[in-house]
């Protein structure tokens, strides 16, 4: 383990399970706070909040639908603004997840168990918030499966050679395997919780997503199988979606768009952002339900570093584009760059380089890394920068492209903010959800924890 | 410990699954009922006058343009007008009780509603002259017009029937004489003879054929 | 989601034959568009009871008429779709337009089918009946018939209608006490007075560009505004090809008060304010040898002068000074004595009897009658469609005079500020209408024929003119034809009236040249020239001009040459004006001059001359219409008698407030990119010479080269002809059903429209050059917006149109993101409106877009598919100027030209053989097929503008 131990540096003084827990107890502790720990007052208010931004996200949706993209601040030069930054954003925040529970699973990392659980289902809920998106910003959102290949009597195929054909798939794969790998993780506490219900429906609920599961050897040889295959198939995914996202900017002619560096520069973007927010809701998580022991301040150090190694591959990302504008001598490069510097949305850029750029650079210090409510700071900060990043490349990229007789420029209506706090809502109503019925923490593997603890201390 | 399911119990929920399954096939196959065109194909459309193709056409021998006057000048083929109908039914059959809605056009300014049967979306530019004049033959979309009683539709008119042609017109095309001719069969040889009339009339390239700007502008 | 109602398509009150309304029905279906992939609404065919012998094919039908502005008739082919007038063309063979338009006539069919025109007769503002009206004119006739007519009055626009002034004048005859004024917001006194000054009798300029080599326009704005200008601009640009003769080209010097067309084209141009060009003329004729004393100071450099003097003298009889109607006569004659100096009168210059059949002066005119009613003397007024409620200095007070006529009759398209205030108001029937005449700028009559039956049962000026002589004959064909029978007479009559109308020209019907000799005319004393005072200039709005076309949509969305504004009008004054007061675009001040006020707000124009306002009428309407009220700011109600043009002392107080305002261009400098190229003569000589050069991007591409082995359509746009005027956007939005968005959404900026023109201001505030570029869909053969869409909605047909096909669109909207040129436009919402009425106008051959679907130039791809089909039925190829896109057959001055690249011969393959030739944005290596020429100025060697 040692080694593992170096790759991320954190020092064995650390351990990634506190306390003296058996397996009897460390069930107890995950499981009660599913089936037995009465409502926390922080849980309640939280779903209000998020609920009634549901509500709104709905009612947004709705008028969407009946009057058309025209309630947003979208125009002419700028026609992607809110929706396509949202699904940037949200499909970044997705990755971190899947590298934590399936890329850190290959790689052996045991810190990893005791936050994959939640990370993964952050990626679905944002993954879901992601493909939203698209389907909302479109002219005719009923047609929308007219992007997905199938017979039909009009003999006609999608365009191959368009990315939004290629974001289909990526997506689409990427929503599948996640949702699989994420449940069939959780099929096993599934079971221990059926087990453990007190009350009939409570039991029937379980047992129906248990799948029959008995503890069975046989069940556990196949399970720790075709988990690593999953695994295998989900880490791929990590590069891949994000880059393909990438090239629905990337393939376009758009100055600030038309970059080969995309692809590594949205991946790294993507695992930064999803380290942050992993962060921004491991911390308030440990401190509601007390599960310090089991998401200790190594593991948030731990994240708070890749966060940094991200955030680094980000600047460098930023430092590059500057320089190829510079360097390629094209006018319209060089002008689409002075004008996020210098333009009317300068103070955009100015805080995407404080959020990801300044306060990164706070995350050497071991005092930040070490508490919890700086981490959350900085946390929240770098989701806000990401956030105007993609805004950034995508609205002022078009407000000033070729034409200057067709510069424009963009303003958000109040239904392009409701969509962004709704969706936000909506994520984490799910997350609530989420924590209230299944549990947070895988305890079948933590379970494993113990047992290595124990061998590695007899 | 108890299972918290009896086996019987497992098999209706296997049960119930299927049933979502077979569930959501059905619905996709209800869609494509619903957004099938407006009259039903092969089923003869009711009329105010029950006019017969058969008997004008098959037993009269009238020629398609005779009423249709306009198919070869424009894009719409041309309803004829109710003075048209009377140039002869105002000697034939005037006191039949089924065709006193062609005088009460004139008595009573009440016009005939005639239900449209081959009906396109607003979209597609379909234009009857070219067709006629390339030696598309009117049997050839509209089918045995001439045997039917009440008028029905033979074509899906549906884009892919379009493209049908379009990609392919050497199985369809006909010498243009032979336009109006309800009783004309495809020849043994028609691919070969095909396309000898391809080249004759000028039927441009497939490629042109199934450009989107053909129909729709 | 379709704008589709199969049940009631149109409603046409007023349509005479039901099942013609009923077969139209079936074939309006086709203009409204369905979406994708709903069940369609079962339809019903009606045929006709008796069908009309050429109405049988769905083809349309073109009917020669003509559309007067100002009492001034152009020539136009109106298209008619199965009886609906949807289209307006120019007529080839009438001398005003030669198949071109301007945008007024093109506006011309969505007035028409206007659902806020006037439907019903009122009485004192209750509906009423015009058998009732006709009952009450003859009980009044009773009593003036009586007294020979005393205290019966006339009010008319600009009548050059030989009917109208034939029936008016028989009418005086019959009642010698009557009286008719005539009172036009934008007349012609000043043209007039100057011609009465100089030669001593009324007569009509007539200017012929094709001869002149070096024009002076003083405030005169040829190109976009004087009568004949869709002409003017043809015969001026024809005069200035240089990719054809390069040596045979003109120059143009204009001294302007206003920014205008014509300014902006001229090869030099100073920006004085109205007052100052008076000096501006004296000193000139002085330098061509008038004898008139000097003035003290001039306000341009005597080398500007000079340079001008001596291109007009050299060009002996190829020169041309022509005056503005704006400013004073004596400026007009001095003008006319000049040019007959120069020898140029009977070459560039000819003068005619007068246009108008009663050339008197207006204003005059105008006053006489307020006097009357104020004086009580006037009991019966018939005010035939003119607006002088609206319309008409302040200072005469018309509206609360009109409370002292007891009868007050007022005929008009729109329930307007006047037919609110009148006893009786009766809906005009539109000129495309009824039957009428109508004189030309050179005098040539056409007859006016209706390509409709009044759709609310309006009536013509010819008829209630009947009414009220109590003549037996009351129909408005027999009433014009009994003139023409008259005027043309001969045993031949049927033959020569029948052609008369099929080409749209009264034959021989132009005025001659009449002999004059001008003289000298006594100069009024200078105004004070170092005098500071803020002027205020008074000038028709570009769009609405007098507010006759204030609740026309089309033309208030078509944004405004030069100030790129739309829907509203402002005050503009030039950036250091601004400046000084601390003003800026929006902000709103109150304008006061000679005690009254008027709220505005300020728009900021690089080239309007410091120390002055313009100010554009047509706006600040209370009454006529839906969009008409509530827009802009009244500049009449600053206005007086005194000074209806110009005048100086006024101020403007800063109000702090802001007045949003909607301009479709917010970028106005080229920020030193390529694009509206302009040379100097000069360097297109050399470049001719040289022939075609290698460009300098070499083509490296992924995929073979496109081909079309069939048609290949291009573009080529001279930039040196386009004058900006605009007539190629809205004759666009007129042919392909473009919907308007209305203030809210240009100001977001979604106007929809498919061409645009681009204006850009180069070099200083003060002189700024100004360029204009109209901008289609490019057809790029490597289209950048066809490999973005997941649909195949944008994609390539075999004759290399870039085609947009709407029912397959989702709206990703990446093709929009993805065009360099920003030429595509989306249906943010659902913009065009099922109104049945509009719906009417629209053009069936064209797709109506729904919510949520690009769209864009097409090529007109509908005319393109029409000529194919024709063209195939006689098994042989289109033949070059076949297909004419809308925008190329309105332009006035053939800047843009279509065809196929395929054909060595055609127009457009030998434009672009030009070695001038260049594409936008090469660099980006999409390869437009369409192209532009670049613009050319000519300026004097020894004159180096800033």
């Amino acid at each position: 383990m040692a080694g593992q131990e170096q790759v991320l540096g954190a020092p064995s003084s650390q351990p990634v399970l506190r306390g003296s827990y058996t397996y009897a107890s460390i069930t107890d502790k995950i499981a009660d706070t599913v089936l037995e720990r009465p409502t926390h007052w922080a849980w309640a208010v939280g779903f209000a909040v998020s609920a009634s931004l549901t509500v709104l996200f709905i009612v947004a949706m709705s008028y969407l639908f009946a009057k058309g993209v025209g309630i947003w601040g979208i125009d002419q030069p700028v026609s992607w603004a809110f929706a396509l930054t949202n699904f940037v954003w949200w499909v970044g925040i997705g990755h971190a997840g899947t590298f934590i529970s399936a890329f850190l699973l290959l790689l052996r990392q045991r810190w990893r168990t005791s936050i994959n659980r939640f990370a993964e289902a952050m990626t679905i809920f944002a993954v879901a918030m992601a493909g939203l998106m698209p389907i909302l910003h479109l002219g005719r959102p009923w047609f929308f499966y007219w992007l997905i290949p199938y017979p039909n009597k009009m003999n006609l195929w999608p365009q191959w050679r368009s990315p939004l054909v290629w974001d289909i798939f990526a997506i689409g794969t990427y929503i599948i395997v996640s949702i699989l790998f994420w449940y069939m993780g959780l099929i096993p506490d599934l079971a221990t919780l059926r087990d453990r219900a007190a009350q009939r429906w409570k039991q029937v609920g379980y047992a129906l997503l248990a799948l029959g599961w008995r503890n069975d050897a046989r069940h556990w040889a196949r399970f720790e199988i075709a988990y690593l295959l999953m695994a295998g198939l989900a880490t791929p995914l990590v590069i891949s979606v994000h880059s393909v996202v990438s090239l629905d900017f990337a393939i376009g002619n758009t100055p600030g768009w038309h970059s080969t560096i995309f692809p590594p520069y949205f991946v790294a973007g993507a695992l930064y952002s999803g380290f942050a927010m992993a962060l921004t809701i491991a911390i308030p998580l440990r401190a509601t339900f007390g599960l310090q022991d089991f998401i200790t301040a190594r593991h948030l150090a731990v994240m708070a570093k890749v966060m940094l190694a991200c955030g680094l591959l980000v600047t460098y990302s930023y430092l590059v584009e500057s320089f190829m504008a510079f360097y390629s001598a094209d006018r319209y490069e060089s002008f689409m760059l002075l004008n996020r510097m210098t333009g009317p949305y300068a103070w955009i850029y100015w805080t995407v380089i404080f959020c990801n750029v300044i306060v990164l650079q706070t995350l050497w210090f071991e005092r930040v890394r070490a508490s919890p409510w700086m981490l959350f700071a900085v946390a929240i900060l770098i989701n806000i920068g990401m956030w105007l990043e993609r805004f950034m490349i995508i609205v002022v990229s078009l407000h000033r492209d070729f034409m200057p007789s067709a510069w424009g420029m963009f303003y958000p209506t109040f239904w392009d903010i409701a969509i962004l706090a709704g969706s936000l809502g909506a994520f984490a109503l799910l997350f609530l959800l989420f924590v209230r019925f299944l549990p947070v923490i895988s305890m079948s593997e933590m379970r494993k924890l113990v047992k290595e603890r124990r061998e590695s201390s007899s | 410990m108890a299972q918290v399911f009896h086996p019987r119990q497992l098999l209706l929920l296997k049960g119930i699954a299927l049933g979502a399954l077979l569930a959501a096939i059905a619905a996709a196959f209800l869609y494509r009922v619903a957004t099938q065109a407006p009259v039903a194909r092969n089923v003869p459309v009711e009329q105010p006058i029950p006019f017969s193709h058969k008997h004008h056409v098959g037993d009269d021998g009238l020629d398609c343009r005779y009423c249709h006057s306009s198919v070869e000048t424009s894009a719409f083929a041309g309803i004829p007008s109710m003075a048209t109908c009377r140039t002869c039914h105002s000697q034939l059959f005037t006191d039949a009780p089924i065709l006193a809605p062609l005088f009460d056009t004139r008595s009573q300014r009440a016009p005939v509603y005639w239900n449209r049967i081959h009906q396109l979306p607003d979209f597609v530019y379909f234009n009857h002259s070219i067709h006629v004049a390339k030696g598309v033959g009117c049997s050839t979309c509209h089918g045995r017009v001439d045997e039917m009683p009440l008028t029905w539709r033979v074509a899906s008119l549906e884009m892919q029937w379009c493209l049908g042609c379009h990609r392919a017109p050497e199985r369809y095309v006909r010498p243009r004489n032979r336009v109006f001719d309800m009783s004309w069969q495809p020849p043994a040889n028609q691919l070969e003879l095909g396309r000898r009339l391809v080249a004759a009339y000028h039927i441009r390239g497939t490629r042109a054929l199934t450009d989107c700007s053909t129909c729709h502008r | 989601m379709s704008p589709r109602q199969p049940r009631r398509e149109f409603d046409f009150s007023g349509v005479p034959e039901r099942s013609r309304r009923e077969f139209l029905k079936l074939m309006g279906a086709s203009i409204a568009l369905a979406s994708g992939c709903s069940r369609e609404l079962p339809e019903r065919i009606v045929p006709y009871e008796d069908m009309p012998e050429q109405l049988a094919a769905t083809k349309s039908l073109y009917f020669a008429t003509a559309l007067s502005l100002d009492g001034y008739g152009s020539g136009v082919l109106v298209e008619s779709a199965m009886g609906r007038p949807i289209k307006v063309e120019g007529n080839p063979n009438h001398p005003a337009s030669l198949g071109a338009t301007d945008v007024f006539s093109q506006a011309a069919v969505l007035t028409l089918w206007d659902p806020d025109r006037s439907q019903t007769v009122l009485r004192q503002g209750v509906l009423s009946t015009w058998d009732a009206f006709r009952a009450a004119l003859t009980a009044r006739r009773s009593r003036f018939a009586s007294q020979g007519g005393a205290g019966l009055h006339i009010l008319t626009g600009s009548v050059t209608s030989p009917t109208l002034a034939a029936q008016l004048h028989r009418l005086l005859d019959k009642y010698p006490e009557a009286r008719w004024h005539q009172y036009q917001p934008i007349n012609r006194d000043n043209v007039y007075a100057g011609t009465r000054l100089a030669f001593g009798e009324t007569r009509e300029p007539r200017y012929d560009f094709t001869r002149a080599r070096t024009v002076l326009s003083l405030d005169a704005d040829f190109l976009r505004s004087m009568p004949g200008h869709v002409r003017y601009a043809r015969d001026f640009n024809g005069a200035r090809r240089p990719g054809e003769t390069p040596s045979a080209n003109n120059r143009l010097y204009a001294i302007e008060s206003s920014p205008t067309l014509t300014g902006a084209k001229a090869d030099h141009c100073r920006r004085l304010r109205a007052s100052q060009i008076d000096r501006v003329a004296r000193a000139l004729a002085q330098r061509l040898g008038i004898a008139v004393e000097s003035p003290t100071s001039v306000p341009i450099e005597a080398g500007w002068l000079d340079a001008c003097a001596f291109d007009l003298l050299t060009r002996h009889g190829e020169s041309l000074i022509l005056v503005g109607e704006r400013q004073p006569a004596h400026v007009h004659a001095l003008a006319h004595l000049a040019n007959e100096r120069l020898g140029n009168v009977g070459t560039t210059v000819q003068y005619t009897n007068p246009v108008l059949a009663e050339p008197i002066d207006q204003l005059d005119s105008l006053r006489q009658l307020s006097a009357a009613m104020a004086a009580g003397e006037v009991q019966e007024l018939l005010i035939l469609g003119v607006n002088p409620l609206y319309a008409t200095p302040a200072d005469l007070e018309f509206a609360r005079h009109l409370q002292r006529v007891p009868f007050s009759v007022h005929l008009g398209l729109y329930r307007d500020e006047t037919a609110m205030r009148s006893l009786w108001h009766i809906p005009a029937a539109h000129e495309l209408e009824a039957w009428s005449d109508t004189r030309a700028y050179d005098g040539s009559a056409t007859i006016q024929q209706p390509l409709i039956a009044p759709l609310y049962g309006g009536r013509s000026p010819h008829e209630v003119l009947a009414v009220l002589a109590g003549e037996f004959e009351q129909d408005g064909h027999a009433i014009v034809r009994a003139l023409w029978q008259g005027e043309l007479g001969g045993d031949d009559f049927e033959h020569t009236w029948k052609t008369s109308l099929h080409n749209g020209v009264v034959p021989d019907s132009a005025f001659t040249a009449e002999q004059v000799t001008a003289r000298l005319p006594a100069l009024p004393p200078l105004r004070d020239a170092d005098s500071s005072e803020l002027e205020i200039v008074f000038s028709p709005d570009p769009h609405v001009h007098d507010g006759v076309y204030t609740n026309n949509a089309w033309l208030r969305e078509l944004p405004k040459p030069l100030t790129e504004l739309t829907w509203d009008n402002a005050v503009l004054m030039s950036p250091e004006s601004g400046r000084r007061r601390g003003l800026a675009n929006e902000d709103v001040v109150e304008i006061e001059y000679r005690g009254r006020r008027v709220r505005a707000p300020v728009w900021l124009l690089p080239g309007h001359p410091d120390e002055s306002l313009t100010l554009q009428f047509g706006y600040g309407r209370t009454a006529g219409g839906r969009i008409a009220p509530g827009a802009g700011f009244n500049a009449y109600a600053l206005q007086t008698s005194a000074a209806p043009s110009f005048d100086g002392g006024a101020r403007v107080h800063p109000l702090g407030t802001r007045y949003p305002l909607a301009s479709a261009q917010m970028h106005n400098r080229m920020e030193g990119r390529d694009l509206a190229r302009m040379l100097p003569l000069s360097a297109v000589i050399q470049r001719t010479a040289q022939g075609a050069q290698p460009s300098k991007h070499e083509r490296k591409l992924l995929y073979p080269p496109f081909a079309s082995p069939t048609y290949a359509w291009g573009m080529s746009i001279n930039l040196d002809a386009c004058v900006g005027c605009k007539a190629c956007t809205i004759a666009c939005q007129a042919e392909n059903n473009i919907p308007v968005v209305g203030k809210d959404q240009v100001q977001r900026g979604r106007e929809m429209h498919w061409i645009r023109v681009d204006r850009y201001f180069e070099g200083s505030d003060a002189h700024p050059r100004v360029h204009f570029q109209p901008v289609p869909c490019m057809h790029c053969e490597r289209a950048p917006c066809e490999v973005v869409c997941p649909v195949e909605a944008s994609v390539h047909d075999s004759e290399g149109l870039n085609v947009q096909v709407y029912n397959r669109c989702v709206g990703t909207r990446f093709c929009s993101n993805n065009c360099p040129y920003k030429v595509r436009r989306f249906n943010f919402l659902q913009y065009s409106q099922d109104v049945p009425s509009l719906n009417a106008q629209r053009n069936p051959d064209v797709t109506v877009r729904m919510r949520g679907v690009m769209e864009k130039c097409s090529y007109c791809l509908q005319r393109i598919a029409a000529a194919k089909i024709a063209s195939e039925k006689e098994g042989r190829r289109i033949r070059d100027g076949e297909v004419v896109t809308a925008c190329q057959a309105a332009c006035p001055t053939e800047a843009i030209v279509f065809g196929d690249l395929n054909d060595p011969a055609s127009r457009v393959r030998i434009a672009k053989t030009s070695p001038l030739d260049y594409v936008l944005l090469e660099e980006l290596n999409t390869l437009p097929r369409t192209s532009y020429l670049p613009a050319v100025e000519n300026p004097h060697p020894d004159l180096q503008e800033t």
